[in-house]
């Protein structure tokens, strides 16, 4: 277990320092007009972090980010557990969201903008439209393969539903349902930024499409890489608990 | 099973007609969207006409570019990776974070690299695509049961042999799987990159209309990518099931 994290460090610390030095060898040949160099983004972003404006930007993002999530999670946990408990409806409807996640979200961009307006809503709806469906898809299947001798210990024991979902069926469908989060946590905070990018004037996305805009190279690339950072913390972090989650269980 | 898809349709049907009602009442006003009825007149119209032909021709080109390059790439060093353990170790976090990172902010530095053509969209397509492809592919490979490359090996059977013969077959659904995330990805790749800047294509022509309030323009066609992608979909999965029962899982 130890030995095993203690692997896991020393892999992501190789791979993060790989792709610095790639992007130190891709800097050299195509050098400033199109890349700023490592060292040069880390000064810009030092310095970035530190302006007022900044602050309110990131405070944006997070907050739609936060209201997002939450939303997907409610959304996502009551869906799927309606349709992993009653049978009919979730055969009748499972198909249809899976096909829904499929499609390119991203075109429905201007739909969301007419229905909600430049802002916090427009961003809080984008990203819940990406991360809810995984969420809901997740915990179907994880309710559905609850071990049927559990709910018959539900039943010997007369629980009530809500009993028996707090009991044993949320218990026994956590691990795959924490999976489902992790997945829709990353899905959402993409749907968040990509709704920033294309339809708001504040906010990380904002920022970077700024900064496309002005031309500012140093910009582009010191909040992708925070963005990166972020996201890749979050969803490594993510990913230990769900393994060792599934790993309690089997 | 019939009933389960009457009932499916009574749903979708029953979405759509309250939608319908929806916009004729005058909940939903005109700005904001149209009857589902003019939009799909709209949508005939439009196709008649022959007005986004190019538009349509140039994105479907960049996607399929962008999806082969994705299938061979991704195949291919799946295959690779999968012999490599060491690598794979190291490139487990990457892939596992791989979907957490917006792609698209890297379109500004590949336009400012090669212009802004056709090169920057399919790299972007190609990136979101890629991966997927990989994972599924090791994916496929994990569960080729060890019982068939030792037998192929008591029975000399040369690597290609064994690739095509028994590998392929194992680990063909799972394939399957990744084609199918590969083509969303790339679909969503090239629209979302000419949505940002680009000099057409169907995503360029749904931000034109958006900004000159055009919805006779923007719905029609905003529809018509989400028919192509369902559809495409559906056909992929059908497959990927009639994989899976061959296979027998």
């Amino acid at each position: 277990m130890r030995a095993g994290r203690l692997h896991g460090m020393r892999n992501g610390l190789l791979l993060g320092a790989v792709l610095v030095a790639l992007w130190q060898l891709v800097y050299w040949m195509v050098g400033d007009t199109a890349l700023s160099s490592p060292t040069a983004t880390l000064r810009y972003t030092a310095q970035l972090v530190t302006r007022e404006d900044f602050a309110l930007h990131l405070q944006d993002t997070m907050r739609a980010f936060a209201i997002a999530f939450v939303l997907s999670v409610v959304i996502g946990l009551l869906v799927g557990f309606w349709l992993g408990v009653d049978r009919l409806s979730g055969d009748v409807l499972e198909p249809v969201i899976v096909t829904v996640y499929a499609i390119p979200k991203l075109t429905l961009y201007p739909i969301l903008l007419l229905a909600f307006g430049l802002g916090l809503s427009a961003k809080v709806a984008f990203g819940v439209l990406h991360g809810v469906i995984p969420i809901m898809l997740f915990t179907v299947s994880a309710v559905r393969n609850t071990r049927p001798i559990l709910l018959k210990t539900g039943y010997a024991l007369k629980l009530s539903r809500p009993q028996l979902v707090r009991w044993i069926l949320f218990p026994a469908a956590l691990p795959e349902i924490f999976s489902g989060l992790r997945l829709g946590f990353s899905l959402t905070l993409i749907g968040c930024l990509l709704a920033e990018m294309f339809a708001s004037q504040r906010g990380l996305g904002y920022l970077l499409m700024t900064g496309m805009g002005l031309h500012n190279i140093a910009l582009v690339m010191s909040v992708t890489l925070m963005i990166v950072v972020f996201a890749g913390a979050a969803s490594t972090l993510l990913l230990q608990v769900d393994h060792r989650l599934h790993r309690q269980h089997s | 099973m019939k009933r389960l898809l009457a009932y499916r349709l009574v749903v979708i049907i029953g979405a759509i007609a309250l939608l319908e009602v929806l916009c004729v009442v005058g909940i939903i006003d005109r700005i904001t969207m149209q009857p589902p009825h003019l939009i799909a007149r709209d949508l005939f119209r439009l196709l008649a006409s022959g007005r986004m032909n190019g538009a349509i021709a140039k994105t479907l080109t960049n996607t399929v570019v962008a999806l082969a390059l994705a299938l061979g790439v991704g195949v291919t060093a799946g295959a690779l990776i999968h012999r490599l353990r060491a690598l794979r170790d190291t490139l487990d976090p990457l892939f596992a974070a791989y979907y957490a990172v917006p792609v698209f902010a890297f379109y500004p530095f590949f336009i400012v690299v090669f212009g802004l053509g056709d090169l920057p969209q399919i790299l972007i397509a190609f990136m979101l695509a890629v991966v997927a492809m990989i994972v599924n592919t090791l994916n496929g490979l994990d569960r080729v049961p060890p019982v068939l490359l030792k037998t192929a090996r008591a029975m000399h059977l040369s690597p290609v042999d064994t690739a095509l013969r028994l590998t392929l077959r194992a680990a063909g659904p799972y394939l399957m799987t990744g084609v199918k995330l590969a083509v969303a990805y790339a679909f969503i790749g090239i629209i979302g990159s000419e949505f940002i800047l680009s000099r057409g294509g169907i995503g360029y022509e749904i931000s034109f209309a958006y900004n000159s309030f055009d919805n006779a323009t923007m719905y029609p066609l905003i529809v018509l990518i989400l028919l192509a992608s369902i559809v495409i979909n559906s056909l992929l999965t059908r497959w990927e099931h009639a994989l899976l029962t061959r296979r027998g899982v």
